[in-house]
C-alpha cells in the first residue's frame, strides 16, 4: 500500500537503513511493494485495519456477479457463470444446502465448496436432531462465526469467498449476504462479485417495487440487474446464467414442491424468463458508471 | 530394590457392594410407577403420582414437568435420576434455543420429540440407556401432539398413552373410555384403578395439561380411596385362612 500508511515504523526503518547502499535498495523495495501490516491477519494496521481480511474481500470481487432479491412470496438468485475458455464448462455458481435454503457464490469456489459443505452438514444435523429445517439466520451466522475466526487467529487465512443466501423458514424468504471478514447480514436485495456496484445501483433503484413482485418480476428485474455488471460486449444467455428459486410455483416452472423447494433453473428453462428482459439502455441514460472499466482485478480502496 | 513386601490389604473397590462409577447408571435404582397420558379436545392431558421408589422404601417426588418457555410437557417412569437429568437437559436446551438466540424460533413438541429419541438412542448405544419411558405432549402452531419415547428409543404418537403397570390396567381403559367426555375424571379413576393394584404407587397424584391457551401443572392432589372391601380378600385382611 502506499507509504503513508506505514506511519511513524518508516522513519525507524529508513534511518537503519541510510548505513548500507544494499540494505538501502532492499528495504526501497519492501516499502515501495510491500505492505509492512498484511503478512499477517492477526495485526492491525496503524490505521486499525486488518489488511488479510481486506484482500480476502477483494477475491470475492474477482469471481463473476451474483445478485439476489426478495419479495413477501419468493427469494431469488441470479449469477453470471463463466468458462475458462472456449473449450470449457461454465463453471458452477450456485449450490443447493437444504430443500429450504440455497447459496450463490463469488470467489474462490475451493473454499465455497468447503462451507457449503458445513452447511449442508449443519442443515442435515438440525434435521437429525431436531427435525426441523435449520433456521436461515443460525445457518447464515455458523458460518459467519467460522469465518471470524479465520480473522483472528494465528496462522489462517480468511475464506476467499463470499455468499448469498436464500432460505425460507416460517417467517417467510430471507436473503443474506456473507463476506469473508465474518459479517452477514440480511437485505431486500444485494449483489456480490465483479462490478457488483453496477448491479446494486440497478437494485437500489427499484427494490421498492420488489416486495409486492411476481416471481417473473422478481427475476426480470434480477436478469436487469445481473446485466449491468457484464463486460460491454457481452450479454446474458442460457449458457452463462443461473438462476436459483425459493417460492412456490412460477408460471413457467413445471415439478416444484408445494413447499417451493430451493431449485436451480439452469440451460434452456431459463430461456422464457431472458426473453423477458427489456432492451438495455444506452450508456448515456444510464445513471453510474462502472466503478471499473474492463479490469477484472478491481482496485482496493485506499 | 530393597522394598519391603506390602502387606496384603483388601482394595475396597473390589467388594461385592462396589460398582464403577461410569456402570451406575445402567440399572435403574429409584423408580417411578405408571404415567398416563390422553389427548382431549383442546390438548394433551398427562397424569402420574408423586412417588419416587427405592425397593418398597417411598419417597415422595414431581415425575411430570413442564418445558419453558412452555411448548410442552412430559412425564417419566423408570429410573428418577434419569428423569431429573432429562428435565436439566431439556432446561438448557431451551436456555440456548430461546434465551441465548432470541430470533423467533422455538422448539415445539415435534422438535422435543425428536431431539428426545436421539439423546435415547445415543444412550442405548452406548449400552447405558436412560432407563425410562417418557410420555409427553404439546401444542403449538393449533396443533396438539402425544409423543412416547423408551429406554429402547422406540418412538411412536398416539390418542392415548401409559407406562409401566398402565400398560396393562390403564391403557386398554383409556382406549376404552376416549370418547368420553370428561378428560379429568377419566384420569381420576385410572389412578385409582392403578393405586388399587400397583404397589408401587401412591395416592398423591399430579395432573398436568398443554392446550392453546399453555401449561397448567396442579399441585400435589390427593385421590380419595375406599378400603373396606379389603376386609374380604384373602391375605390383607382379618382372614387366617
Amino acid at each position: 500500500m502506499s507509504l503513508c500508511m506505514l506511519g511513524p515504523t518508516r522513519q525507524c526503518v529508513l534511518g537503519r537503513a541510510a548505513s548500507s547502499n544494499t540494505v538501502q535498495f532492499y528495504l526501497a523495495n519492501t516499502i515501495m511493494f510491500r505492505n509492512t501490516y498484511d503478512s499477517d491477519n492477526t495485526v492491525f494496521s496503524p490505521q486499525g485495519r486488518l489488511h488479510q481480511v481486506e484482500y480476502a474481500l477483494e477475491a470475492v470481487k474477482q469471481g463473476s456477479a451474483a445478485v439476489g432479491l426478495r419479495s413477501k412470496t419468493h427469494a431469488v438468485l441470479l449469477a453470471l457463470k463463466r468458462s475458462t475458455g472456449e473449450l470449457a464448462s461454465y463453471q458452477q455458481k450456485m449450490i443447493r444446502i437444504d430443500d429450504h435454503v440455497g447459496i450463490a457464490i463469488a470467489g474462490l469456489t475451493s473454499d465455497a465448496r468447503v462451507l457449503s459443505n458445513f452447511m449442508r452438514q449443519q442443515a442435515m444435523s438440525s434435521r437429525m436432531v431436531f427435525n426441523r429445517p435449520i433456521p436461515v439466520n443460525r445457518l447464515v451466522s455458523t458460518i459467519a462465526d467460522k469465518a471470524q475466526v479465520n480473522t483472528q487467529e494465528y496462522g489462517r487465512r480468511p475464506y476467499g469467498v463470499g455468499f448469498l443466501v436464500i432460505g425460507q423458514d416460517h417467517t417467510g424468504p430471507h436473503l443474506y449476504e456473507f463476506s469473508p471478514s465474518g459479517t452477514s447480514f440480511e437485505y431486500y436485495a444485494i449483489s456480490i462479485g465483479a462490478r457488483s456496484q453496477s448491479a446494486k445501483t440497478y437494485l437500489e433503484k427499484h427494490y421498492e417495487e420488489f416486495a409486492e413482485s411476481s416471481l417473473e418480476d422478481l427475476i426480470r428485474h434480477g436478469l436487469h440487474a445481473l446485466r449491468e455488471t457484464l463486460q460491454q460486449d457481452k450479454e446474458l444467455t442460457i449458457n452463462n446464467t443461473s438462476i436459483g428459486i425459493l417460492g412456490p410455483k412460477g408460471e413457467h416452472e413445471k415439478g416444484v414442491t408445494s413447499e417451493g423447494s430451493f431449485r436451480i433453473l439452469e440451460g434452456e428453462p431459463i430461456d422464457v424468463y431472458l426473453k423477458t428482459m427489456e432492451p438495455k439502455v444506452t450508456a448515456e441514460s444510464a445513471s453510474a458508471p462502472a466503478p471499473s472499466s474492463g479490469d477484472e482485478d478491481v482496485q482496493m480502496a485506499e | 530394590m530393597g522394598m519391603p513386601p506390602t502387606p496384603y490389604t483388601p482394595d475396597p473397590r473390589r467388594s461385592q457392594a462396589w460398582i464403577p462409577f461410569n456402570t451406575r447408571s445402567e440399572q435403574p435404582i429409584v423408580t417411578g410407577t405408571s404415567v398416563l397420558a390422553l389427548t382431549y379436545k383442546d390438548g394433551i392431558m398427562l397424569a402420574g403420582d408423586n412417588l419416587a421408589s427405592y425397593g418398597s422404601l417411598a419417597c415422595s417426588a414431581p415425575r411430570l414437568s413442564v418445558t419453558i418457555p412452555s411448548y410442552t410437557i412430559f412425564g417419566a417412569s423408570g429410573n428418577m435420576s434419569d428423569f431429573q437429568y432429562l428435565q436439566h437437559d431439556l432446561d438448557n436446551l431451551i436456555i440456548q434455543e430461546e434465551v441465548t438466540a432470541q430470533d423467533g424460533h422455538q422448539l415445539g413438541p415435534k422438535q422435543i420429540h425428536k431431539y428426545l429419541s436421539q439423546v435415547f438412542y445415543a444412550r442405548r448405544s452406548k449400552m447405558d440407556s436412560l432407563w425410562k419411558s417418557v410420555l409427553g405432549g404439546g401444542f403449538k402452531d393449533g396443533k396438539r401432539f402425544l409423543l412416547f419415547v423408551d429406554l429402547l428409543s422406540v418412538t411412536y404418537t398416539v390418542l392415548t398413552l401409559a407406562t409401566c403397570y398402565g400398560v396393562y390396567i390403564a391403557q386398554p381403559l383409556l382406549r376404552k373410555a376416549f370418547e368420553g367426555s370428561e378428560v379429568r375424571k377419566i384420569k381420576e379413576d385410572w389412578l385409582h384403578v392403578l393405586f388399587y393394584r400397583d404397589p408401587r404407587s401412591t395416592n398423591q397424584y399430579q395432573i398436568t395439561t398443554i392446550s392453546a391457551a399453555g401449561p397448567t401443572i396442579s399441585p400435589s392432589l390427593k385421590l380419595e380411596t375406599e378400603w373396606s372391601f379389603a376386609e374380604s380378600i384373602r391375605g390383607y385382611g382379618p382372614q387366617t385362612q
